[in-house]
């Protein structure tokens, strides 16, 4: 089994009012630091290893897990824990 | 004129389309769950709003991937009228049927409420009884209706017309103030606003009644006049 974490991440460019209400919260707890903030989704799968598998990945981001339109995402692949 | 509603876990603006096409209109209309559907026999498809399976992951995307949506796009390419609303909208965006994608709203929150939209195109299927740039009352009742698409994208829907209703006061942050785009074929319109509870004067306003009314009229015209 593998362990696969796909990162989606909305699109340079495009506004993230979430992103830019959490930059405004961080300012006002102090953390002034904090110039941008950007939210995205971590989506976790355990899939069966087999030949084509980051291919097979890649095509169920295209198709599900990010919206072109929007998203860019990218994703990585590690032994899935034995527990 | 049959219309099919399509429902889905988590639809809940379906018996108001329901009710517009049936007893506002005096069409034929069917609410049709999403698993168990056969769309051969309808004339027209309306996809209604709500939180299809709770809008997880994006609104609309798993809708989108339905086998019922495969039935759609067969019936769209086929040229037959496809009309989606609010959450229509979405899983319209999501499965590729309309370009772009519906984001938050820019300021985060629900909103319910009327809005005023411009007629930007009367010369679709969909909208042959209103004027062109008339001002008409349309609720809305969304988090994600923001319209988003690259500069590229955007640039073709203005060039071909596809851009059917802008808002006159942007509520959401949509780009060039879309509120309602068709396909290029001209027969799936997808809007954030809601037509099918615009039909009735006692609840606001009933100018969502010639959207409907252009669709049997055009409809009528094409495979009853000529048939």
């Amino acid at each position: 089994m593998k362990k696969v974490t796909v990162y989606v991440t909305l699109k340079a460019g495009v506004l993230d009012p979430q992103g830019k209400a959490i930059q405004e919260s961080l300012n006002s707890l102090g953390y002034e630091e904090v110039k941008d903030a950007r939210v995205g989704k971590v989506i976790e799968l355990n899939v069966e290893d087999g030949p084509d598998l980051d291919a097979r990945i890649k095509e169920m981001c295209d198709k599900l897990l990010a919206n072109p339109v929007m998203e860019d995402y990218h994703f990585e692949v590690e032994e899935a824990d034995k527990a | 004129m049959k219309f099919a509603v399509i429902v889905f876990p988590g639809s809940n603006c379906d018996r108001d389309m329901y009710h517009a096409a049936k007893e506002v209109l005096g069409e034929e209309a069917d609410l049709v769950w999403y698993q168990n559907s056969n769309l051969e026999d309808y004339d027209a498809i309306l996809l209604p709003g709500g939180f299809s399976y709770g809008d997880y992951l994006r609104s609309g995307a798993v809708a989108a991937t339905s086998n019922v949506m495969n039935q759609v796009r067969e019936h769209a390419e086929k040229g037959k009228p496809v009309l989606g609303v609010c959450n229509g909208f979405q899983v319209l965006t999501e499965s590729g049927l309309l370009p772009g994608a519906l984001m938050r709203n820019k300021n985060l929150s629900f909103m319910c409420h009327q809005e005023e939209l411009v007629v930007e195109n009367n010369e679709t299927m969909f909208t042959t009884d209103y004027e062109k740039g008339e001002i008409v009352r349309f609720p809305i009742a969304h988090g994600e209706g923001n319209y988003f698409c690259d500069e590229e994208t955007l640039a073709e829907l203005k060039a071909n017309n596809q851009i059917v209703f802008t808002y006159k006061n942007n509520p959401n942050g949509s780009a060039l103030d879309i509120a309602g785009i068709i396909n290029k074929e001209g027969n799936v319109l997808g809007m954030m606003p809601h037509p099918e509870r615009a039909v009735e004067t006692l609840l606001g306003s009933d100018d969502g009644v010639r959207l409907f009314e252009s669709v049997i009229k055009n409809w009528r015209q094409t495979y009853v006049t000529n048939a």
